[in-house]
């Protein structure tokens, strides 16, 4: 397959799910905006900490200055200049498809036309019609539409294999993200830890990545912040922890090696990360300071989008 | 003008041609909703297929829709047998025309086309001389534009020898018209053209270069996804199954072309190149390109990889060589032309210049090098501030300009507004050259959907049908 056509595969899927995660974000700051005093002293808004984790508060910043719910849905949905942005991401996956039409099936490629047709209909939309679980509702539709569309269509070739790592590589990067959202809402009144409200927080994000239920049927009994955090980080039967999402890049990454007859560093590296994190208790994270060992993670995924994109999207392989 | 007869396929002296007899219950007992209603489908389909050319630079939505209209222009068997005939015909004096003029020049020595013509053309390619591609092709798909003004009376309007597009047109309508109106199909028979891609890939795999000892690699070179016709280039990709490819996807090692793939190069035999000559290698033409493969021209003279077309095919299908075609059949095919020229003035010939200049209301005006309706004259249609702005344009550069009479083109049936109504339309069919010429029985049919218009490009608000040719 041609490299090119594999970037676009990949980033086709990156982008989706990083539109996913922008509206589950969005979803958590609504949530939390909604009961008091979430916010301590050192935070303007509720809203703040979610950008924070997003790594995009200082774009915004510039750009809107003042954190209110209606500034946030237009950076975080809308806006064209934010490259995280739900209408930014959305309109690069179908770009991307786009550009490889043909190594798509007809069923993805509706599903993602589909999916920008009707984000430029929600574009020209009165916004006071427009409630914000309008909003990360569709953009949750859309995404299962594609995702959808591909694992019931697509050849299992080599595309699908360069899709999938990109689905999980920003999938392990975004849960590690929503995860630190709790590192910077807590970060300005310590003495929360382990009250009512810092459980209540730790349930909104189970609740953002629609894992509630899922949740209380692995776990039962109390909620506590250190099931939540195994169940996002540790779990192999949860969807989106960052195990089962190192554990999927890994798989792909495998069938890629067993396919081409080669294993390259891409591979070797994903290996290496998998069996960190299969050998890690939760106790180890928090001693080690949760937000330490997430920007650790995040840094080594980044590292490993690295290995694939020199390995195999590069086009310099011989 | 007015009051001017024009041929039209469907009613002959008020009776219905042959080839339309089917049509006419079908267009009859469609009641303006369902018309409407199938039309909209149409659209959709195009729209979520992607069928879609784009335009940039005048806002709004880039990517359009080309107007369908959705009833069919026919052919009758016969019709189209000396169509077929006489496109073949002229393929086969094009590509010996160029296989002639790369060599010893003999039509250009027996004194039958004008040596500036062809040596100082913008469009021949000084890297080409004294080099045969694979088979002696140059031009491996020949789009010829036709109109007609009569029953049997064909005229060409222009070749097209370097990479003629709209074939994607002639499939998809034709895919998109069987959706709609399956009983169409089932009461006519109607010969298919789906056979398109697979006759492309043989061609192409039948001018592999020398140096390939094995089944031939081929793929499709595009400028990218911001071209006009990428979707073009995408579809036929697909259906040939081969890989879609931009410059920055191929580069020159040792004596061949490589392609970067993710399991490492992958070597490439044959170029189907959209691409214009002046980009294919900045080493061997314009410096500044991005879009082609520095060393491609290389590899290509020594038989590495073909590409196709042959860089420099365009001499082949400039204006000013257009008159000559019919010459060229004599001379290199010792047969009497199918099909006929429009005749046509050389502004840069002193006589037809003075012809020109007394009749230019009357005349139609082009461009020696412009494409696409754009730098054209219709004298009939235009004001006279337009006539006398042309005038001065001629009188500065004649060699520029040649001039013809306005044809009377057919029309066909089209859906208006106000319910069928003629309207101008002219053909493009696809020969293909390669082992053997060949060509699928249909094309692409554009008609002028504003009334009284003889312009039929997409870029002036032309539109698209379905093409059939009707089997015995």
């Amino acid at each position: 397959m041609l490299s090119r056509t594999a970037t676009n595969l990949f980033w086709l899927a990156r982008y989706m799910e990083r539109a996913e995660t922008a509206a589950r974000l969005m979803a958590v700051g609504e949530r939390m905006s909604l009961i008091p005093s979430t916010c301590g002293s050192g935070y303007r808004s509720e809203w703040v900490p979610l950008l924070q984790a997003n790594g995009s508060f200082a774009m915004f910043e510039a750009k809107y200055r003042d954190p209110v719910q209606r500034n946030v849905e237009s950076f975080m949905f809308f806006d064209r200049d934010n490259p995280g942005s739900v209408a930014s991401c959305v309109s690069a996956a179908r770009e991307n498809a786009r550009i490889v039409r043909t190594a798509l099936t007809s069923q993805v490629w509706d599903a993602l036309n589909t999916a920008y047709q009707e984000l430029m209909a929600l574009e020209r939309t009165e916004r006071s019609g427009l409630p914000l679980t309008r909003l990360t509702d569709w953009t949750l539709r859309n995404c299962a539409l594609v995702r959808g569309a591909i694992d019931a269509t697509q050849l299992r070739n080599d595309g699908h294999d360069f899709m999938n790592i990109g689905y999980y590589l920003e999938r392990a990067d975004n849960t590690a993200r929503l995860v630190d959202v709790k590192y910077y809402v807590l970060l300005p009144r310590v003495d929360f830890v382990g009250s009512g409200l810092d459980n209540y927080q730790w349930t909104t994000l189970l609740r953002a990545l629609s894992a509630h239920r899922a949740f209380h049927w692995a776990y039962g009994g109390e909620v506590t912040a250190a099931k939540i955090a195994h169940f996002l980080i540790l779990n192999r039967q949860s969807p989106r922890s960052l195990l089962t999402s190192v554990q999927g890049a890994c798989d792909h990454l495998d069938r890629l090696a067993r396919r081409y007859g080669r294993t390259t560093r891409a591979q070797t590296q994903a290996r290496a990360m998998l069996a960190g994190l299969a050998e890690l208790s939760i106790d180890e994270v928090f001693d080690d300071g949760l937000h330490e060992f997430l920007t650790r993670f995040i840094g080594d995924i980044s590292d490993l989008g690295g290995a694939v994109f020199d390995t195999y999207l590069s086009g310099d392989l011989r | 003008m007015t009051g001017q007869a024009f041929f039209n396929e469907m009613y002959e002296s008020g009776r219905v041609r042959g080839p339309y007899r089917q049509l006419e219950d079908w267009m009859g007992d469609m009641p303006a909703e369902l018309r409407s209603l199938k039309q909209a489908e149409a659209e959709e389909l195009f729209r979520r297929i992607g069928i879609t050319f784009a335009v940039y630079g005048e806002g709004g939505d880039p990517e359009r829709l080309m107007p369908f209209d959705m009833f069919p222009r026919v052919f009758a068997q016969d019709e189209w047998r000396r169509l077929e005939r006489g496109v073949i015909q002229r393929a086969k004096a094009l590509n010996a025309f160029l296989a002639d003029v790369y060599a010893r020049g003999e039509i250009v020595r027996a004194g039958l086309v004008p040596r500036d013509l062809v040596y100082r053309n913008e469009a021949y390619e000084a890297a080409m001389v004294g080099f045969t591609p694979p088979r002696g092709v140059f031009s491996h798909i020949v789009g010829v534009d036709l109109v007609r003004t009569g029953p049997d009376e064909f005229f060409v309007l222009e070749d097209n020898c370097r990479t003629p597009s709209g074939v994607s047109y002639m499939l998809e309508n034709r895919e998109i018209m069987m959706r709609l109106f399956p009983g169409l199909f089932r009461e006519n028979r109607i010969a298919p053209v789906d056979s398109y891609s697979e006759e492309l890939r043989r061609t192409l795999a039948s001018v592999a270069p020398p140096k390939c000892e094995r089944d031939p690699t081929i793929v499709i070179l595009t400028p990218g996804a911001y071209n006009s016709a990428y979707y073009e280039h995408s579809f036929l990709a697909d259906l040939m199954g081969v890989e879609l490819v931009e410059g920055q996807d191929l580069f020159v090692e040792g004596e061949y072309v490589w392609m970067r793939t993710t399991e490492g190069p992958q070597r490439v035999d044959v170029i189907y190149r959209r691409i214009d000559d002046a980009f294919i290698d900045p080493l061997c033409f314009r410096p500044d390109s991005m879009l082609g493969v520095p060393g491609l021209m290389d590899v290509y003279r020594s038989g590495g990889v073909t590409i196709c077309s042959a860089p420099g095919a365009g001499v082949a299908d400039d204006k000013a060589i257009y008159c000559f075609v019919p010459e060229m059949v004599r001379f290199y095919l010792g047969e009497e032309p199918i099909l006929q020229n429009v005749p046509t003035w050389q502004c840069g010939t002193a006589e037809d210049l003075k012809y020109v200049l007394a009749h230019l209301p009357e005349l139609v005006v082009k461009e020696v090098h412009g494409s696409g309706g754009y730098g054209m004259l219709v004298g009939p249609k235009a004001t006279r501030e337009q006539v006398e702005s042309f005038r001065v344009r001629i009188e500065e550069s004649p060699g520029n300009y040649i001039a013809q009479p306005t044809l009377s083109l057919s029309t066909c049936p089209t859906f208006v507004d106000e319910g069928v109504a003629p309207r101008h339309v002219d053909l493009r069919p696809y020969c293909l050259v390669g082992e053997r010429v060949t060509l699928v029985p249909g094309g692409l049919t554009r008609v002028a959907m504003k009334e009284g218009s003889l312009v039929v490009n997409s870029s002036q608000g032309g539109g698209v049908k379905d093409t059939w040719v009707l089997s015995e």
